[in-house]
Parts: structure tokens; sequence; C-alpha cells
């Protein structure tokens, strides 16, 4: 087991700039996802750490020792890759023992270790199986007993669960987290999926065209995301924009919202604000009034009803808002109605412009 | 029938004493066929057509499937592409315009033998023609094409992945060739085989030409029943005696190639 840093590595391919300047610290034992948009830069920064391709330049370590020109096969890492790519000429169990035979350890040993692998991911019994003869849940689960055998440094998943179907992606969520946590490895994760990213990683860094964004524990991002990229690509928000007053906005039409979090700014420069769909309250009335609480008036255009909750979408000065209403069976409230939409001036995010 | 037609018309011909068009008398007769067996020179000759068949299909997967290997996934885009039409080439060429091309190349004062006087600072002296290597290089240029697309088509077929697999569970790229890639390409290595061993055994046209005397081989005296003797029935009995042995060594091969595939 060994923690990754990543410093100032970047990497281009022709004019376009894949990686630029990004430095990552990748915890001993921790559980990190990388998260973009197709294009961010995610997997390329993998590849570097796995060894399939060197940066142009910076520094990569795994558990301190300089790794960034060491071919894969010498960087003692497991890899487990979006279509699994198993050995389609090999029993499962072939398959996980490929990394230990190709190491020469003693046929006893690499039989004892493969069986345990196995055992780990729950396939036990399924050794014989050729991997066609397999769903895709447990070709998955070969795929990681096969990256792990090997006992690595590091485990890196390339969007492992992306070919899976909704139920079984949760399943394995679960299951990958569990045998994680069990080994204690320290794991890179690349993913497009916030959710996954969310419910999985102790800590998640955000790229976007080649750059690091903002990394830090999942609530951190969620509830303090640093530019507008961030809180609506992990997440939904609301972003209002304006002037800032130092301790919130004004918005053009001259209302001011209070913002309880995020950057300290001086005032008179751009700025949003960013309100998660399930902070804000919505009622048919004023209620009685709350000197701190930030408030808005329009008008329900749309609501989408998703069982346990329901989105309203709210018409506000040309602008859409969202809010998220847990189903409680008591008021719904009719498209075309007039609302007051509340939140705290604490649920509300000041982000620098630009 | 119109495919089996021709090939039940030799069928007939091989049982036969004279050919029926020469207006002779003629009958069944299974001479044709003992003909085989009575002389040690025909066997001698299937024997020897048979190692030239391997010879040549061995220099093929030494020569075709490395190559086979660049195209598919070493080159991309344009550089691949010309390289694959000058693979090609030869294979679209004239078969006799291609042979006797090799015999300006190989002969002595040839293009071979002036080039490597040129550059090398010793005197050598290079004839390779009418010599078993020649049959040997002639035949190997003309089917090497062979083995390069269908090799090609296996390899091109292999997800670059699981070679990024292999090598990130701490195989070299020598372990990930053995174990990974020359199983999963074993398809197209077969494919090929067959379609080069079958036609060389029986090949005559580089054996005559770049061979001369000791180019005489199974398919060159078959040639010679049908073109010089006049012999039809015996040349069809020795083809169908080919045709036969080349089966078998195919059934024999194929439980061990299908296991190794």
């Amino acid at each position: 087991m060994a923690g990754v840093q990543v410093s100032d590595v970047s990497r281009s391919f022709g004019a376009h700039k894949a990686l630029d300047d990004v430095s990552i610290d990748f915890a001993d034992g921790g559980f990190y996802a990388l998260l973009g948009p197709s294009g961010s830069g995610k997997t390329t920064l993998l590849r570097q750490i796995a060894g399939f391709d060197f940066p142009d330049s910076g520094r990569i370590t795994i558990g301190g020792e300089s790794v960034e020109r060491v071919p894969v096969e010498k960087r003692r890492i497991g890899m487990v890759f979006q279509n699994y790519a198993l050995f389609p000429n090999m029993s499962v169990a072939d398959n996980v023992a490929f990394g230990l035979s190709v190491r020469g350890e003693a046929r006893a040993i690499i039989a004892t270790e493969v069986q345990r692998a196995l055992d780990l991911v729950q396939l036990g019994k399924l050794g014989g199986r050729r991997p066609h003869q397999l769903s895709g849940g447990q070709r998955q689960r070969v795929a990681l007993a096969r990256a792990i055998v090997t006992k690595p440094r590091v485990l890196l998943l390339d969007e492992p669960l992306g070919a899976l179907d909704k139920a079984l992606r949760v399943d394995m969520q679960i299951e990958l987290k569990r045998i994680q946590r069990e080994i204690g490895i320290t794991t890179i994760f690349v993913t497009h999926d916030q959710e996954e990213a969310l419910t999985m990683s102790d800590r998640i860094g955000i790229l976007r065209d080649g750059r690091l964004v903002q990394e830090g524990p999942p609530e951190e991002i969620y509830n303090r995301p640093k530019s507008e990229f961030a809180a609506t690509f992990l997440g939904d928000a609301n972003l209002f924009r304006g002037d800032t007053t130092g301790d919130g906005i004004r918005l053009p039409d001259g209302t001011a919202i209070a913002a309880g979090a995020g950057a300290k700014l001086a005032a008179g420069a751009k700025a949003s604000c960013a309100v998660r769909p399930e902070r804000i309250r919505i009622a048919t009335d004023a209620g009685a009034p709350d000197g701190t609480a930030n408030m808005l008036k329009g008008q329900v255009s749309k609501r989408i009803f998703a069982g346990n909750n329901s989105t309203y979408f709210v018409e506000r000065g040309g602008q859409t808002l969202k809010v998220i209403v847990q189903n409680t069976g008591v008021d719904r409230l009719a498209e075309g109605q007039e609302v007051v939409l509340r939140w705290s001036p604490e649920s509300t995010v000041l982000i620098a412009a630009g | 029938m119109a495919i089996f037609l021709p090939l039940s018309a030799m069928v007939f011909f091989s049982f036969m004493t004279e050919l029926p068009l020469s207006g002779k008398p003629w009958a069944f007769t299974l001479g044709n066929y003992a003909a085989f067996f009575s002389q040690s020179l025909y066997l001698t000759l299937l024997l020897a057509s048979l190692r030239l068949g391997l010879e040549v299909t061995l220099w093929c997967v030494v020569i075709g499937y490395p190559a086979a290997y660049v195209l598919a996934k070493v080159l991309k885009g344009r550089s691949r592409e010309a390289i694959f039409l000058l693979v090609i080439l030869p294979f679209w060429s004239n078969g006799l315009v291609r042979i006797f091309s090799w015999a300006m190349v190989l002969r002595e004062g040839g293009i071979l033998d002036t080039a490597l006087n040129a550059v090398l600072p010793f005197k050598i002296n290079i004839d390779l023609m009418y010599s078993y290597p020649a049959v040997i290089i002639g035949l190997v240029h003309s089917y090497v094409p062979y083995m390069v697309l269908t090799c090609y088509l296996t390899l091109q077929a292999i997800d670059d992945s699981l070679i990024e697999a292999g090598r990130s569970l701490g195989a070299s790229r020598l372990q990930v060739l053995k174990r990974v890639i020359i199983p999963l390409s074993m398809p197209g290595l077969v494919a090929g085989a067959a379609l080069i061993f079958v036609p060389v055994v029986g090949s005559f046209m580089e054996p005559r030409i770049l061979g001369g005397r000791t180019g005489t081989f199974y398919g060159t005296v078959i040639e010679d029943q049908f073109v010089a003797v006049f012999n039809w029935p015996l040349g069809a009995a020795l083809s169908f005696i080919l045709l036969a042995v080349v089966l078998v060594i195919l059934a024999v091969a194929s439980p061990v190639l299908r296991r190794a595939a």
C-alpha cells in the first residue's frame, strides 16, 4: 500500500492540453474519485499514474518512489478497465492467476491466492468458467480480483461500473467499497457519474479541460463549491449572478441575496450565489417575516413527481429556479401558483465570477 | 454442380488408361494410382513438396506475423494504408511477372549481386538462381500476403486494453505477446497457414522457373503429365493423391490447432 502524489503534471497531445499542471495528493488507503465530463483529462491522469503514458512534465510518486518514467509493468499497480479487459482465451481462474504467473510464483501459491481473491469477490465457485459465460457484474468482479490478487500498491479503476445497469451498479458500488475497506488499498476511481463519486469516495477531484477545478471531501465540495462549474457538475444548483456586496450579491433588479458560505469577496466585483434545490423552502404565503432568510417570489411553472420527492420549477425574473421538496403527503402546489421561496444564508455559497 | 463438375471429370479421368479425347480405345484402371506406389520417385517428390510447403509456411509466419502486428497495432492512419498497399501489391501483380522479376534479382550479375557488391567492401558472388533458396524466396514472396491479411484481421480484433491489462499485471511485452496476443491470433495463423501450405505443396511455376534443375517437385511432375507428356489420367491420379494427403494432414492437425486457438 502506498499513497500517490501527482505534482505539476502536464501532458499535451499535439496542440491539445489534456492535462495542465495538475497536482493531487492521494492519501494512503484512501478512496479517491476523479470526476469530470468526457475530455476533462481524468482518464489521461489515470493513465499517467498507471504508466501507460508518460507526462511531458511534472512528477508522479507511488509510495514516495518517483515513477514518472517507469513503465507500467514495473509500477506494481492494479487496474480495472471500463470493458473489464478479461483475457477471452483463459478461464476465470487463469485470468486471476495471470499476474502471479508472469511473476513466476509457485503453482501452489498461485492456486491459494487465486481462490482467496475469487472468494473475496464472491465468485469462488466460478474459477473454471470462461469470461464469455459470465454476466457483466461477474466479469466486473473477476477484473477486480485479477487486479488485487498481485497485492498492488494502488488500485486504479477506469469507469468500472459504466457498463452495468443501474441496480447492479448500486450493488457493485457497495461491494467495491467493502472490498476496498477490507484490503485497505489506495484506490483512484475515474468516473463521470457524480452520484457514484459522492457515495463511494473519501475525496473527490473535479477536473475540467485538463485542470483540477476543486478537490476535497464530497461534503465539502457539495456544500462549498468554489466555482459555478463545481456547483453544477457535482449536484444541482440554482445560480444567481450579480455584484458582490461583500457577504452576498445584489441582483440586477436590486434584490439582495445574503450568502453565509464561500469566498469573502471585495464589494463591487461580479459574483454568483449558488443554492442547492433541496435547501429552498417553498410556500404559498410569505408567513411571518424573517429578517435573516433570503426570500424571492415566483410562479410554479412545472412539477416533476419522482416518488419520494418532487421538483418544482419556479419562474422568477426570467430565471427558472429548481426546488426539491420531500413528498410528505400534504401541500401539493399547482402549476401556475404564486409561491414564496426562502432559504438561509448558510445554504448560500458565494462564488467569485469567472 | 458447377463447382464440382470439372473436378469430377478429373476423378473420372484418373481411373482411365487413356484420355478419351484422343480417340484411342480406353478402359477403367487403378494403374494410375498404383503408379504412385510402384515408383519411389513420386513419394520422394511428394515428401520434398510437403517439406517445401512447411518451410514456405514457416517463413511466411516469421515474416508475415510481425508485419501484420506492426500494421494492426503500431501504425496508424496514412502510414498504415501506405504499407498495406505495399503488402497487397505483389498479390495483385501477375504471378509470372513476379517470378521473372525475382529471376532478374537473384541471378549472377543480377540486381542483388550487383547491389551487394556495390555496397560491400569485399567481393561476394550471389547466384541464388536455380536453387532451392530461390524457390523458397519466390514462393514466400507470392504467399506472404495471405499470412499478413489473415493475421492482420485477427490481431486488429484484439482489444488494446487486453495488452494494457496484461502489462498492468506486471507482464513484459514479450510475456503479453506469448500469453495473450499469439493465442488470440491463432485462428489467423491457422487460416493463413492452410491458405499457404496447400497451394505451395502443389506449386509448379516458382519451382520450375526459379529452381531450374533443382526445381523438380510433386507439382512440376503433375504439370508435366498435363502439359508435356499428355498423360492426363496419371496427372489427375497424382493430384488426387496430393489432395488426399493434404486433407489427411489438415484433419490430423485440426484438433491440435483448434486447441491452440
